[in-house]
């Protein structure tokens, strides 16, 4: 594509530049350094800081970098005195108004301005008149604001508008009186709002939860993976004496680009909340009591094994958190399973299991997160995507805006979509079924074909509506098509048929077929074999209970891992009942609630996401492992280790390993299998009922705990329970 | 919240959002919300312009940024009748001085302030008006007064219903 270069010329140094680039794309690509504040490339162009200025041959005045588009021949000038003059002359305007508070300045030490201050700017200031004061605004309890620190570039309000799909913030007032802010009192609430901090290239927008509470340069940075959506967006931990301080972005342009969730920036501080579990406890007559290690895992291995003895192995339930590791995982089915138990579930959330055998090995997307981008068509069934995976939502938001997608609903309620929205078919939780009935007969209709014969009984008499053809039409159009089934299909009591439906809609016309399990991990939960029908990589074994199996009616011992508190994690309204009904449950947990004390008799207090080594599958199937970036608090240990110390204290085999990576390794070395096809199950019939839709912040234990983000409006049902 | 609009607010909207392509309805916001200043005798309320913002289909924050960026939309409670006198360079140098004190005695108000029974609103600033062959002069209520003496002006302001 040489016809769309053309060459320009930067300090002496010949370039190519795609023809309708900025200039300081131009340079940035070249590594040629223009120093800016309201340019960033994730937004549009504002020129408005004008601290991009350079000389260009032949151009009467200095030009903003960011607002110049390259043209064949042109000779730029980053460092010329002209150029350097202009961008001296810009930042002497930029500090006349800006607060000397850098001392107190939670920006201090990774702030924009100080930055360039340093480079650009004059010692002595000639301005003696009065500094200009502005009042800080109350934009929530995410984000704090010192509005006298702000220099306008507006990046905030571009990316409300731009990134978030909703303008919350603006600029209002005139001149002197220009202030950013929202101008009634207002918070900003959007699921990403927290980016707004790393955009602002100076102190006026920071973390209030982090206010004044460490300097950046003190900080040691970590790499972690979110803990809350199976995106896996890539996080920095910063870590000042041992506690993990702050969460800030991980730029991975194939993931998460620069951008995280609010839920992913603010969650650590349930890393610290009241109720960690900070050493081994052993229930004695009744009492709780602080016990070793030694003690606590003998009476847990102990326990365990006079269940199994007493009352067979599948007297026992194990149910782990799909927000666990890989390796977590992996050893806790391993464990039960050498304890010949098969009950082992990680799908918290899912009421209807009978399709599980035409589960895929390793449930996914079918396609890359950067794919999405690219989407011409999206049938989205069952799925607030903004509440469920934020940073997929955006790349949703992008295909529907930047490539013009057709992206549909079928929901059981309406929900608020910042983009531009086909067909939205909220139909209740007992329309679902019927509204993919239309779509397939549509489809089939289209398709001149016959349906296929497990759905034909349930579509055959549907009714399809001029909706139900437009999505079927975009859905079997050009181009990159995908049928998405999200996580209140998968708490759909029709889920199976839910599936089907939906796997016969993408059959029919061509689409992928793309599942967006709830928790971090439930891809890699698949792989681990956590699954009571799926050994490891997806080998097929004789099938043991499932959670609402385990949970409804009481079995003899449970085992929990990784924080599952079954009242807020999964939906069965017996699950308090059934584990106080049991003689024994031991829980390893990174939390203690008086509930999980109400019925439990040991309890292995282990680390968060943030305290252990591990690896996360996301939903493209990507593995992602990280270090841990602080040691756990008080007494408790990363969950692998806990696990392997309790499988070699359960005899069971193969349980020496000294690293996870031993562990994950072993695994990976293992290549997923695909399942067998499963009988055709004929879909329809399922249970009616509702579908638990879940707030924004009460999916997992950790984000329950994270008293900032409880006081949004989004965290819901979840600050109600308190 | 649209229903805040008179239906001879919702008409003038109309109007304006007829000139512009269906993808450009915000440009009718300045049009709309002087629309509706006038509607709620001359100030802007923030109910007012979420039912313009509701209108017009925009977020309620792009029609705060326009209402508190022109000086001709008022967004605290003013006095009805609009009064500006150009104070600008044509007008200043032709006595803008003494017609501003004479409004401002006549009124019993500062620049800035409103009269006590809602009448007048006498604005603290305005930029040129473009009236300068004939200054110094003042506007009330978008109505130019030109080649104004002190006498005039209050014969002006005493006119005006």
């Amino acid at each position: 594509m040489s016809e769309d270069l053309v060459n320009i010329e930067v300090d002496g140094r010949p370039l190519k530049a795609r023809k309708g680039q900025m200039l300081i794309q131009a340079t940035d690509a070249a590594g040629i350094y223009v120093p800016r504040f309201c340019y960033h490339e994730k937004l549009s162009v504002a020129a408005n800081c004008r601290m991009c200025l350079v000389e260009v041959e032949k151009a009467p005045k200095p030009l903003p970098a960011c607002a110049t588009p390259v043209a064949e021949g042109m000779k730029a000038f980053t460092r010329s005195p002209r150029a350097i003059a202009a961008q001296k002359a810009t930042m002497e305007f930029l500090l006349i108004n800006h607060p000397l508070d850098c001392p107190i300045c939670d920006q201090g030490g990774e702030c924009e301005l100080q930055d360039l201050a340093q480079g650009f700017g004059s010692s002595v200031s000639r301005f003696t008149e009065r500094k200009r004061v502005v009042k800080d605004k109350n934009l929530g309890p995410l984000i704090s604001t010192d509005m006298t620190r702000c220099i306008h570039c507006t990046r905030c309000v571009r990316f409300t508008a731009e990134i978030a799909g909703k303008q919350e913030l603006g600029t209002t007032g005139r001149g002197e009186d220009m202030e950013i802010g929202t101008w009634i009192e207002r918070s900003v609430d959007h699921e990403l709002s927290g980016n707004v901090i790393d955009l602002c290239p100076v102190g006026a927008l920071n973390s209030k939860p982090f206010r004044h509470r460490g300097r950046s340069w003190e900080m040691t940075q970590h790499e972690l993976v979110s803990p809350h959506d199976g995106i896996g967006s890539n996080l920095y931990g910063h870590v000042l004496r041992g506690q993990l301080m702050r969460v800030v972005p991980r730029p991975n342009e194939e993931i998460n680009e620069t951008w995280i969730s609010d839920r992913d920036r603010f969650s650590y501080e349930g890393v610290y909340s009241a109720d960690r579990l900070r050493a081994p406890m052993l229930r004695r007559g009744g009492q709780w009591q602080e016990v070793s290690w030694e003690d606590a895992l003998t009476a847990a291995a102990q326990g365990l094994k006079d269940a199994v003895a007493r009352d067979g192995a599948s007297s026992l339930g194990v149910i782990g958190t799909p927000g666990a590791t890989l390796e977590e995982l992996y050893l806790l089915a391993r464990l039960a399973r050498g304890l010949g138990c098969a009950n082992v579930d990680t799908r918290l959330r899912q009421l209807d299991f009978r399709g599980q055998d035409a589960d895929p090995a390793v449930p996914g997307l079918g396609m890359a997160l950067g794919d999405v981008d690219g989407l011409d068509a999206l049938l989205v069934v069952g799925s607030h995507l903004r509440h469920e995976a934020p940073i997929l939502a955006h790349r949703v938001r992008k295909a529907a805006t930047r490539n013009r997608a057709r992206v549909s609903f079928v929901n059981p309620a309406r929900y608020e979509w910042l983009f531009p929205v086909a067909n939205e078919i909220g139909c209740g939780a007992e329309g679902m079924l019927g509204e993919l009935a239309g779509l397939l007969k549509a489809a089939a209709e289209a398709k001149g074909v016959p349906l296929p014969a497990n759905v034909a009984a349930l579509a055959s008499g549907a009714t399809t509506s001029a909706a139900h053809r437009d999505v079927v039409a975009s859905l079997a159009g050009e181009g990159r098509r995908a049928v998405l089934l999200g996580a209140l299909a998968m708490r759909h009591p029709a889920w199976a048929d839910l599936r089907d439906a939906a796997a016969a809609l993408a059959e029919l016309t061509g689409a992928t077929l793309s599942l967006l399990p709830e928790g971090a991990n439930a891809a890699g939960a698949a792989l681990a074999g956590a699954l009571p029908h799926r050994g490891p990589a997806g080998e097929a074994v004789a099938a043991g209970l499932h959670t609402v199996a385990m949970l409804s009616k009481a079995l003899p011992a449970y085992l929990l891992f990784g924080g599952v508190e079954p009242e807020a994690d999964t939906l069965v309204p017996e699950s308090l009942a059934a584990l106080r009904g049991a003689r024994f449950v031991v829980a390893a947990t990174p939390y203690a609630t008086e509930t999980l004390k109400s019925y439990a008799h040991v309890l292995l207090p282990i680390g968060t996401f943030a305290e252990t080594s591990g690896t996360y599958v996301n939903v493209e199937g990507r593995w992602q492992s990280f270090a841990g970036c602080v040691r756990p608090v008080g007494e408790a240990r990363p969950g692998w280790k806990v696990l392997r110390v309790l499988g070699n204290l359960l005899d069971v085999d193969g349980f020496d390993y000294d690293s996870s990576e031993q562990v994950r390794e072993e695994l990976r070395a293992r290549p997923p299998v695909a399942p067998a096809p499963a009988g055709v199950r004929e879909a329809g019939g399922g249970a009616g009922g509702a579908v638990a839709d879940m707030a924004l912040y009460e999916g997992d234990a950790i984000v329950r705990r994270a008293l900032s983000l409880q006081q949004t409006r989004d965290a819901g049902r979840a600050a109600a329970q308190g | 919240m649209s229903e805040l609009l008179s239906e001879h607010t919702r008409h003038e909207i109309d109007h304006w959002l007829a000139k512009f392509p269906p993808d450009r309805r915000r440009s009718a916001v300045i049009a709309a919300l002087r629309a509706a200043q006038h509607q709620n005798s001359g100030y802007l309320t923030t109910e007012l312009m979420d039912a313009v913002a509701g209108y017009i289909g925009l977020p309620p924050v792009q029609v705060y940024e326009v209402a508190s960026f022109y000086s001709m939309f008022e967004t605290k409670p003013v006095g009805r009748i609009h009064v500006s006198v150009c104070t600008n360079i044509s007008c200043m140098l032709c006595g803008s001085q003494a017609i501003v004190e004479a409004v401002e005695k006549h009124l019993g108000i500062k620049t800035g302030e409103s009269t006590p029974d809602g009448k007048f609103f006498l604005k603290r600033e305005e930029e040129c008006l473009a009236a300068c062959n004939n200054a110094p002069m003042m506007m009330v209520d978008h109505v130019y007064y030109e080649n104004l003496t002190p006498e005039k002006a209050v014969q002006a302001l005493d006119s005006v219903e």
